[in-house]
């Protein structure tokens, strides 16, 4: 019920000095400011980092060849070795743990110049020879036509789906793409998909600059014979890619004549693991965020209190009559407790709303123009942060305004009604 | 309505202990009018704020309309306050943020009626004190007199069963002192138990009984010719007229039941 003589009070005390009421709520409209600018922007820097990350399958490995570092049955040191088509087998079968595999090569050799024609138009892309199972692993946009399939790779069919930056690049604004043919390094190709990145920035750029045919098709037309450039790999869910990474490494050693103790023949990357990383950075940011923006709003309610324990000394007799006259110590607690809770959530509110305000001011702006979002991406905090900061805010007015009010009841009426300034 | 037996109260200063009141014994009756005289220092207002259960007392026994005042805590006094008392107090003692009318209603906050309600009644209380225009004024905008009206009419808004008055006329000038007694010997005429606190002979005559209180202890309690004049009975009539402590105005009124 609405009880128009406790909010009278509460105006009454917190207009009578208005500059020390505003310091006061500075203090923690501050705090809850800090911890909402603070957490939306970690939330920035997570937000742009994940964005790298797109859809792709973080429980991924990639293992390629490097030279070898110690001599090993009668090898010497400092050998080049590839991958092949057995391997993948051999891969296969030893590792039950695997869920994809996708052997991929890189059609080399022919980056320098422009190796790609269309009509009039050329220009220099990377070509990838890749098995459907790679657009599991790291999945693409399909903007028009369609993916490698498994009859792609089974007819060595030759076709191939081009980045739109390639499209763009070889064809005329208007031009369809779709079902015309591509030359790359004097064979004609189909073009039977275009793709799109989902990544941002400079990554994406790269992406779109990709062409990609079917495995076989690019093996058979360039002559790279049963060679594998290199592998992607997914652990089954549930299990980390580490324990597939180990036990690939290990076979492709055996198979390749690979010292045991040679770390560096074989080159790979774990996503999982730079994830988690970045995860942990995260994690830490925002324990660090929280730890930092609790202290702050910590000092701006032992500033209410503070406060409260001046104006409840202001008002000693005040009290005193409202004692005598019949107010009980549940009615004067009650009253000083939700000035305190009045004074932090209004202030508190206000840091919330000009926090989140500036945090979408920001995210206007950059959006706006086009900043590289690569380092920043839509900072803010959820409106489930939001809430937990508001329910902080009102526990902690009331805790702010516990001390003072136990003190105003803690004294006899009677020294009440005879305190004097 | 208050029996008090063999109180005793002193105070703790560091090292000092001051021994106040000495063993006081003391029966009032309900529908009483009585003033407690003394020199300055004598435990005049100590032994009224007992009375009050503003203030808890060493030694004795305390009851209060049949019932023994002992060890009550802080919410059980309030309510006994609340619903039993009424207090005038030297200074003033209204809430500075709240008009008259919100000063006189307060009482009735703490028993928890209505707004609407409790400013009807407080309003009607203002009526009877001569002071309905004054209503919505802040105590700052009274003069002393009408605070003190404003006061009294708080005091009485609970319909309470004592009034512990401590010096009601300190630092009025002898004609609004006689107005104030004449205002307090009215309420009187209701039924209501009248305990006054003065240091002037002139106040304690209006009155039924003095006690006079030196050093802690009862010296004499006097029966005052004015105050026995009164007619028997008279604390049963339920209509009479007030008049307003005021100069200019003079105001009938029904006595609301
Ligand atoms: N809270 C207190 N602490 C210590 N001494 C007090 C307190 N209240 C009153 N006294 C002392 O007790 C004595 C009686 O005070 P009081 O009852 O106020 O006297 P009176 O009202 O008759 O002038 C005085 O000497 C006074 O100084
Ligand atoms: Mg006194």
């Amino acid at each position: 019920m609405f009880d128009l003589d406790r909010w009278q009070e509460i105006y009454h005390v917190l207009k009578s000095n208005k500059l020390r009421t505003f310091l006061t709520a500075f203090g923690v409209f501050w705090g809850i400011f800090m911890l909402v600018i603070m957490l939306g922007s970690g939330n920035g820097l997570e937000n742009a980092v994940s964005r790298n990350f797109a859809d792709m399958t973080t429980n991924s490995v990639f293992i390629w060849t490097q030279q070898t570092t110690v001599p090993y049955k009668g090898f010497p040191r400092g050998r080049r070795f590839n991958y092949d088509n057995d391997d993948a087998t051999a891969l296969r079968n030893a590792i039950p743990e695997i869920k994809y595999l996708a052997p991929r090569i890189r059609g080399g050799d022919f980056f320098s110049t422009n190796n790609v024609i269309h009509g009039l138009k050329s220009g220099s892309f990377s070509i990838m020879g890749e098995y459907p199972e790679f657009f599991l692993i790291d999945p693409l946009n399909i903007t028009d036509g369609r993916l490698i399939n498994d009859l792609d790779i089974e007819e060595k069919r030759k076709v191939v789906v081009i980045g739109t930056r390639v499209k763009d690049l070889l064809f005329e604004k208007d031009e369809e793409a779709l079902g015309e043919y591509i030359q790359i390094q004097g064979v004609y190709f189909k073009v039977v998909g275009i793709c799109k990145s989902k990544r941002t920035g400079e990554q994406a750029e790269q992406e779109n600059q990709n062409i990609f045919m079917p495995f076989t098709t690019l093996q058979k037309t360039y002559n790279y014979g049963n060679r594998v450039g290199f592998f992607a790999i997914t652990s089954q869910d549930g299990i980390p890619v580490s324990v597939v990474e180990e036990k690939a490494i290990e076979v492709l050693k055996q198979r390749h004549g690979v010292a045991p103790s040679d770390d560096r023949a074989i080159g790979h990357f774990n996503l999982e693991q730079e994830f988690r990383k970045f995860q942990g950075l995260f994690t830490g940011i925002r324990v660090l965020v929280w730890i930092v923006g609790i202290g702050t709003l910590i000092a701006g309610i032992i500033g209410v209190s503070n406060i409260m324990l001046v104006v409840v000394k202001e008002r000693t007799k005040e009290i005193g009559i409202q004692r005598a006259i019949g107010a009980t110590p549940v009615k004067v607690i009650s009253q000083i407790i939700t000035e305190a809770i009045v004074l932090t959530t209004f202030a508190g509110y206000f840091g919330l709303v000009i926090g989140v305000g500036l945090l979408e001011l920001v995210n206007y702006a950059m959006e706006s123009s086009g900043a590289d979002a690569d380092m920043f991406y839509q900072p803010g905090v959820d409106f489930r942060v939001a809430m937990i900061a508001l329910t902080i805010l009102v526990c902690s007015g009331a805790l702010a305004g516990f001390v003072p009010a136990r003190r105003a009841v803690a004294v006899k009426p009677i020294d009440a009604l005879r305190y004097e300034q | 309505m208050i029996k008090i037996r063999n109180i005793h109260k002193s105070y703790t200063n560091g090292q000092n202990n001051l021994h106040v009141l000495k063993g006081i014994d003391l029966d009032i009756e309900a529908g009483e009018m009585i003033s407690i005289m003394g020199p300055s220092g004598s435990g005049k207002s100590t032994l009224l704020n007992i009375f009050g259960i503003l203030d808890n007392y060493d030694d004795g026994e305390y009851f209060l309309d049949g019932s023994r005042i002992l060890h009550l805590n802080e919410r059980k006094a309030a309510l006994l306050r609340n619903r039993m008392l009424g207090f005038v107090f030297q200074s003033f003692n209204l809430i500075s943020f709240k008009n008259a009318m919100e000063n006189v209603a307060l009482p009735l906050y703490y028993q928890k009626i209505n707004r609407r309600k409790r400013n009807k009644i407080a309003l009607e209380y203002l009526d009877k004190l001569g002071l309905k225009e004054w209503a919505h004024h802040l105590p700052s905008e009274l003069s002393g007199g009408q605070k003190r009206r404003v006061a009294i009419a708080r005091a009485l808004i609970t319909q309470p069963k004592v009034i512990l008055a401590d010096e009601p006329t300190g630092a009025l000038d002898s004609v609004t002192s006689q107005e104030m007694m004449d205002l307090l010997t009215e309420i009187n005429q209701t039924g209501i138990t009248m305990i006054i606190v003065t240091h002037e002979l002139d106040i304690a005559r209006h009155t039924q009984k003095t006690i006079r209180i030196i050093d802690g202890t009862i010296q004499e309690i006097v029966k005052n010719e004015a105050g026995s004049q009164k007619p028997e009975g008279r604390s049963q009539v339920r209509s009479t007229k007030y008049v307003a402590a005021s100069n200019v105005q003079q105001k009938k009124y029904e006595k609301v039941a």
